[in-house]
């Protein structure tokens, strides 16, 4: 819905060799709606490439660094990250709402980049450094500047997108430190909202930057 | 006559009617706050549901057998036995609960049922196709239409209508029961804590294989819950399974829908669809109504939206037909039939007034005087008008400018009830000075939890931070689901009368040993001191002290005749919407929208506030993007998930002003927010939509589509 800059709206997959349903059909140039009319051949099996891995079905050994902690799970190669940190870690801040890479609700940051945790399978992040929001708590006793931010503009009701959304926010912000009012409606629009707590985002999006900014000056 | 228990006068208030950050803010944006659905319990198992891909079928068979032998499967439930005519797509099958959600799915998977496929109907708005679906709901007529038609001067007759929507709570329905002997402990995803344990109990009780358990040994628990919006007040016959495959499987089992199937089953606003005629004097006095209506509900009812809405014309003829189709029934959705009678009323109003040569703010300032509280809504629209800057940015319908970007504005008016509903608190006050606030109450995100420690706080004298509020738990006191905007008005006042009573008990404990009597003590600040002399005081944590070993609690109840006044029913509000048009592609850019609101005396500015916003923006979503789209051929959803069934971003809503109406409102205690602001913007868009291009989109969703073949059909494309 939103005119999304690809370049501007940063939620790219990490790693040359990453393979997801999302970065799949963005390569191809579709929309994931249009996955039950590709011909016969576009999804092809992935074995018949050589020298792919082939892993499962059954339980493989997985291992993620998730908040600068290494957790090591014995998981079937077809769990999706999201799932393995809600089912298998208990890390449950990043929620289950579409499960099929469009509502953002997942929002985790893989090697920097903000990604869907429900488009990406667990194997595919070993080896990288995984953030989730509960990694956003506290570094020092006190709560980081986004989080604050959506307290202080009542950026969130239900609260159920809210943590994807931070987190979208938080990458945003890395690599967007001054944002205009503009590029935050453009670099925010792959998370989705039922309440309608947009405005307070915004805002808290902008005032946050505002902190960082004063932070890094001090 | 005054009461200890009223609302304290505007120049004492601490909290009440400030701007205050919600209690749980950071809970939720740091992840913290857990929901149903991140619920994992010790040994838990998840569940999946089997559903039915037709829209009507009988099951004819059904073996779960191949499912069973899959390892990791702990148990199973056959929800739909041969021979249920199954009557909506969604319909629930089975139910699996194994040791992995990828192993519930692949047991889902296994179970082979086959059906024998009946005739569906899942489109109604063209009346003409919808046969033997159809039956009279609602017939009315008030004065006398025909003579009011003969005195019209202009008469104005079209179409108008809103799609089915669906409330897409992010969240979807479900929940995780576990079981200890009988007790069956439920942390639901529910708009009400208080009741659907009992509801759940009782069936359960039904069922041999439950029948010793009785509905108070049901436990409900949600302390968060992701948005309800009107759906979330049964247990559901998935709560139902989730509950059987626990006592089954002798674990814990969460069973959480699927976001098709909470597309599909979960949730449905009625759509509406009317051939309105209306009827104006010259000078914009409205005389005449007629109307005929119909609307779906699925295979229930869907009742009659209240048309002519808000504006009583005096001689007025309604008419409604429910069709029954085979779609995910109806369920209450956020202010249930007033956004689409703002629609069936305003859109024709306004065309009236073009045909008047109005403006159409004129014909409303004119008309308002017809409804309950027209000063009121007078002063609602001049503010509106002047947020809006409706007298410079109105023009003639259609002159929107002269290049393909087409700006216009409209406007729409709305009311609603929201009397609190029955409530109890339990304020407890203890000896080292903690307060707790215990309701068996549910904050959806509205900001109930807040609401609760506000009025908690500043009865008491204490800082927000003083009180803790201890919510969603049907082990505490009962009260009301969270629907209708009943729950603002019904906690607060709960609240105050408990904290007022509480407070007494504490006056009196202290005051002997402070030379005084309970009378002359109050509450301020965090001390208890003589009214007057702040040098004769205690710090609160001193004069709890005093209570020695023994807490006092004390019990507030709303509804409760001799204690107060503290709430009413009834508001009104106004909205202004202005878009711009791009008649190259049909597509419709929010620029902005106003929200003027009165709701009586607002606790907490901050989430009202957010009400409105929130509402504007859900408002836009069903205004231009959100519809359940059936296809009548093969009787399935086409977007049953979130590409498809679109919900605005945060680049598609504009810019948005909220106006609260304060002070002169205050006097009437706390009245319910969260229906009211959601109802105007369909219908304010559909206005200016038309003000821009000078052409009627006749239903919601205005989608490019829609826009481009009306500029067709208007002959400007």
């Amino acid at each position: 819905m939103s005119k999304i800059d690809s370049e501007d709206h940063g939620k790219k997959h990490p790693g040359k060799k990453g393979f997801s349903r999302r970065s799949f059909l963005q390569g191809i140039g579709i929309s994931g709606g249009a996955v039950a009319s590709l011909p016969k051949g576009l999804l092809a099996e992935p074995q018949a490439e050589s020298g792919a891995r082939v892993m499962g079905p059954g339980p493989v050994p997985v291992s993620l660094r998730i908040n600068g902690k290494v957790h090591n799970l014995n998981i079937e190669p077809r769990v999706t990250l999201l799932d393995a940190l809600r089912n298998h870690l208990d890390l449950t801040g990043a929620k289950k709402v579409c499960d099929r890479s469009v509502c953002g609700t997942c929002t985790v940051i893989v090697a920097g980049h903000p990604v869907y945790a429900c488009g990406l399978l667990a194997i595919e992040a070993q080896g990288k450094d995984i953030q989730t929001i509960e990694g956003l708590l506290s570094t020092h006793g006190k709560a980081h500047p986004v989080p604050t931010a959506f307290v202080e503009n009542d950026a969130q009701q239900c609260g159920f997108c809210t943590p994807g959304f931070v987190m979208a926010v938080k990458a945003f912000l890395d690599k967007h430190p001054n944002p205009t009012m503009e590029q935050v409606k453009q670099g925010l629009g792959g998370n989705l909202c039922r309440c309608g707590t947009y405005i307070g985002v915004r805002q808290a999006a902008l005032d946050a930057a505002r902190e960082m900014r004063g932070g890094k000056r001090a | 006559m005054p009461s200890k228990y009223d609302w304290p006068a505007a120049e004492k208030r601490s909290l009440i009617g400030k701007r205050i950050n919600r209690l749980d803010g950071l809970a939720k944006s740091t992840g913290r706050a857990k929901y149903s659905y991140d619920t994992n319990r010790p040994g838990g198992l998840t569940a999946k549901l089997l559903t039915s891909p037709y829209a009507h079928a009988r099951v004819t068979k059904i073996d779960t057998g191949e499912a069973e032998r899959l390892a990791g499967v702990r148990a199973i439930r056959v929800m739909s036995p041969v021979g249920t005519e199954v009557q909506w797509q969604g319909y629930e099958i089975a139910a699996v609960a194994a040791d992995t959600e990828e192993i519930a799915r692949d047991a889902v998977r296994k179970i082979q049922v086959e059906y024998e496929v009946l005739p569906h109907l899942v489109k109604e708005e063209d009346l003409s196709k919808a046969g033997n679906r159809t039956k009279p709901s609602g017939e009315n007529t008030q004065g006398n239409p025909d003579q009011g038609f003969s005195q019209a001067d202009v008469i104005h007759e079209g179409f108008y209508g809103a799609n089915v929507i669906t409330h897409c709570c992010l969240e979807p329905h479900g929940q995780v029961a576990e079981w200890d002997g009988d007790n069956c402990t439920v942390y639901a995803s529910t708009q009400a804590v208080g009741s659907i344990g009992r509801e759940l109990g009782k069936v359960l009780a039904a069922d041999p294989a439950t029948a010793n358990v009785k509905p108070s040994n049901v436990r409900v628990i949600t302390q968060y819950m992701g948005g309800g919006f009107g759906s979330k007040f049964s247990p559901d016959r998935w709560g139902i399974v989730c509950a059987q495959l626990a006592r089954q499987a002798g674990k814990p089992v969460k069973l959480m829908l699927d976001r098709d199937q909470e597309l599909l089953m979960a949730g449905a606003r009625p759509s509406h669809f009317a051939k309105v005629k209306v009827g104006a004097k010259k000078d914009g006095t409205l005389v005449a109504w007629e109307s005929e209506s119909w609307t779906t509900g699925g295979m229930s009812g869907a009742g009659a939206a209240p048309i002519p809405y808000v504006i009583e014309i005096p001689n007025r003829k309604t008419r409604n037909i429910a069709v029954s189709t085979n779609t995910g029934p109806a369920r209450a959705w956020r202010a249930p039939n007033h956004p689409q009678a703002a629609v069936l009323t305003m859109c024709p109003l306004t065309d009236l007034a073009a045909k008047l040569n109005m403006d159409p703010l004129e014909l409303f300032l004119k008309n308002v005087s017809l409804s309950p509280r027209g000063d009121v809504y007078r002063a609602e629209l001049l503010k509106a008008a002047e947020l809006m800057d409706w007298k410079a940015k109105y023009h003639a319908p259609g002159k929107g400018g002269n290049g393909y970007l087409k700006r216009g504005v409209g406007l729409s008016i709305h009311t609603w009830g929201g009397r609190g509903h029955d409530s109890e608190c339990r304020l407890i006050i203890n000896p080292d000075g903690s307060v707790q606030a215990q309701l068996g109450s549910q904050d959806l995100g509205t900001g109930t939890r807040t609401v609760i420690g506000i009025v908690a706080a500043e009865t008491l004298g204490l800082p927000l931070s003083g009180v803790q509020v201890q919510i969603g738990d049907s082990n505490y006191p009962p009260s009301g689901g969270s629907g209708g905007s009943t729950t603002v008005g019904g906690v607060s006042a709960s609240t105050r009368r408990a904290s007022v009573k509480a407070l007494d008990k504490l006056l009196e404990a202290v005051a002997p040993g402070m030379g005084t009597t309970a009378d002359k003590l109050v509450a301020v600040d965090g001390r208890i001191q003589v009214q007057g002399d702040p040098s004769k005081s205690l710090t609160w944590k001193a004069a709890c002290a005093k209570l020695g070993t023994k807490a006092i609690s004390e019990t507030g109840r709303q509804p409760a005749r001799d204690e107060g006044n503290l709430g009413d029913s009834g508001v009104g509000g106004a909205q202004m919407a202005e878009v711009e048009v791009d008649t190259e592609t049909g597509i419709v850019t929010m620029r902005k929208m106003v929200a003027v609101q009165d709701c009586g005396l607002i606790i907490d500015l901050k989430t009202a506030e957010s009400q409105c916003y929130g509402a504007c923006i859900m408002g836009i979503g069903s205004a231009l993007y959100e519809e359940k789209i059936y296809d009548q051929q093969t009787g399935r959803m086409l977007n049953a998930d979130m590409e498809f069934y679109k919900l605005g971003g945060i680049g598609d809503v504009g810019e948005i002003v909220v106006h609260m109406m304060t002070r002169d409102y205050d006097q009437r205690g706390v009245i319910g927010l969260g229906e009211p602001p959601v109802i105007s913007p369909p219908a304010a868009i559909s206005n200016a939509v038309f003000n821009a291009l000078g052409v009627r989109i006749p239903t919601i969703p205005i989608t490019p589509d829609k826009v481009l073949a009306a500029l067709e059909k208007g002959g400007m494309a």
